[in-house]
């Protein structure tokens, strides 16, 4: 499988504030990949580096072979991108900002045409084509970045935060198209928030924090090396005191019941004693894996998981 | 691979003229109202009381000074404002993401620019010819000066448009360098009316040659020698352009 994106000791300083310390990992060809982390884990930097948005202080990023500093005109044909922050603009219609983004390609004709009706089609804005991008609504917006990112038809597709603040029917949508561009070959590169989204999605994640790589994975993998599973107990008699060993296995605790961790190798057997011991009448029990929420704040802390 | 976008820098660049005409009240009729009423009252009222040149009118010698200064102005203005509202809402993201080269980028900016500039000025000449008498006697130092001024103009709006962080940076620039700069470079005067020492502090004004070698081309007169002028105003386009395309290489204030 060949590579689409390489990141080689990719660093970026502002002043005495390292926002990239040296990032290295790459992305294959055709997967659809997840880059998470916390605010300001460096995320948007790294893809702003690779797309051309800022200059990286160091390293290398390659996109098909091609250095972005070196060969920005074939990367930049190769990348799409999506930026998080939604951009207007006051002087153009939807139609005319393709038709102008195509021209900065190269693109025109009736081919490109084309595939202007069919983006303003398929991302439902069509009927807003000839409208001005100032008085359109925030998902429109967003669904009008997408079109831009994909008018010069780029092999890999970078979707910053995509689907923050944006209605629960568009974020279907947008998935869709977006599982529908990774059917057809397309790399996806994709940051969220929403870490159920990149569980579903995303073959491979990488985490970062403070601008390191915590963890570089396949999702399943990275599920499947976390040390715990999760219960879910219902209870009859919330009063009881729970003892020290389920205190420290306790994750939540709600109306509903608790929830406890336990590590993998633990049977239920020894859940159930424990509960037992504690006196806890128990209503119901259910089990999972860990989700990609819960490995990914044991990675970052962001929370005892 | 890596030769000249010539697509992609004339998309920017159509793109530019478009966005200057879809506000073409604010951006061309506007200026050509104001240029014309400063020759209404400068030039009417004080017409029989002054002689610059002689043999020549008072209005005679303004109408090339102030078709200069508005080609001046709006040359800079257009590539100015256009870089600080692209960065305001930041749609110059669109043109970052291409695979416009710096130099194609400025080309295209600098040539809305010019078009911008000479629009304003025909605008003034065609509705000055029918009031004034004026003469065309050298059409191409005309064209070359108006063109050249434009564009070192236009270049300086882009160095203001990408330093400036905000509205009110621009406004500074605007106010306290082009304007003054602009009013005291011979619009209204020869500076042989001016006394010694002030001619001497205009001639470090490069707007100064660039309105004199203008005016020359109208009726072969002129403060300083052509070439001169022209030479001074190659120098300041040459400098401009080069400043210009080493902050755009290193995405100063651009690519951040």
């Amino acid at each position: 499988m060949s590579l689409a994106v390489q990141f080689q000791h990719v660093t970026k300083q502002y002043g005495s504030f390292e926002a990239l310390k040296g990032i290295s990992f790459e992305v294959e060809e055709g997967a659809f990949f997840g880059l998470l982390g916390p605010n300001g884990a460096g995320k948007s930097t790294l893809i702003n580096a690779m797309s051309g948005l800022l200059v990286p202080s160091g390293g290398a990023i390659k996109v098909h072979g091609y250095d972005v500093i070196q060969d920005y005109r074939q990367t930049r044909r190769l990348l799409g991108l999506v930026p998080q922050e939604l951009i207007a603009d006051p002087f153009f219609t939807i139609r005319q900002l393709l038709e102008l983004q195509s021209g900065y390609f190269g693109i025109k004709g009736k081919e490109q045409k084309q595939w202007i009706d069919e983006l303003l089609e398929r991302l439902a804005l069509a009927d807003k084509a000839d409208a001005i991008t100032n008085q359109l609504s925030g998902g429109m917006k967003r669904r009008v970045l997408i079109a831009m990112a994909l008018v010069h038809k780029p092999r890999v597709l970078v979707l910053d935060e995509p689907t923050a603040g944006v209605d629960v029917d568009l974020r279907h949508t947008l998935w869709e198209f977006t599982k529908e561009l990774h059917q057809k070959g397309h790399t996806i590169i994709l940051t969220t928030h929403y870490l159920e989204e990149a569980e579903a999605l995303c073959e491979k994640v990488a985490i970062m924090q403070r601008g390191e790589v915590k963890a570089l994975d396949t999702t399943s993998q990275l599920l499947a090396t976390h040390p715990f599973r999760y219960v879910r107990v219902a209870v009859e008699n919330r009063n009881t005191a729970l003892s020290m060993e389920l205190k420290t296995r306790l994750v939540e605790d709600d109306n509903a019941g608790y929830l406890f961790r336990l590590e993998k190798e633990q049977s239920m057997s020894d859940m159930l004693g424990m509960l037992h011991h504690s006196g806890i009448a128990v209503k119901d029990v259910r089990t999972r894996d860990a989700t990609l929420e819960e490995v990914f704040m044991a990675l970052t802390g962001a929370a005892q998981a | 691979m890596n030769n000249f976008n010539a697509a992609g820098c004339w998309a920017l660049f159509v793109k530019e003229v478009k966005r200057f005409y879809s506000v073409s009240v604010q951006t061309i009729f506007a200026p050509v109202v104001s240029t014309l009423l400063y020759l209404l009252v400068f030039g009417q009222v004080i017409d029989t009381q002054i002689e610059v040149f002689s043999g020549l009118e008072y209005s005679q010698f303004l109408i090339p000074g102030l078709v200069m200064m508005a080609i001046l102005q709006n040359a800079f203005a257009n590539t100015s404002s256009s870089l600080i509202q692209s960065k305001m809402h930041g749609n110059l993201t669109f043109a970052l993401l291409s695979p416009i080269s710096p130099f194609e980028f400025y080309l295209a900016f600098i040539a809305a620019s010019v078009v911008r500039g000479l629009a304003v000025g025909v605008g003034i000449l065609v509705i000055g010819v029918f009031g004034f008498d004026l003469s065309f006697n050298s059409p191409l130092w005309i064209l070359l000066f108006a063109v050249l001024s434009a564009a070192m103009m236009g270049g300086l709006g882009m160095l203001a448009g990408i330093l400036s962080d905000k509205y009110d940076h621009l406004a500074a620039f605007q106010n306290f360098i082009i304007m003054p700069l602009t009013f005291l470079s011979g619009v209204f005067y020869s500076i042989h009316a001016l006394p010694a020492i002030w001619q001497q502090a205009s001639h470090l004004n490069p707007f100064f040659y660039m309105v004199d070698g203008f005016r020359y081309g109208f009726f072969e007169q002129s403060d300083v020698s052509i070439g001169l002028s022209l030479l001074v105003t190659l120098f300041f386009l040459t400098l401009i352009s080069a400043i210009n395309l080493i902050l755009l290489n290193k995405g100063v204030k651009i690519r951040k």
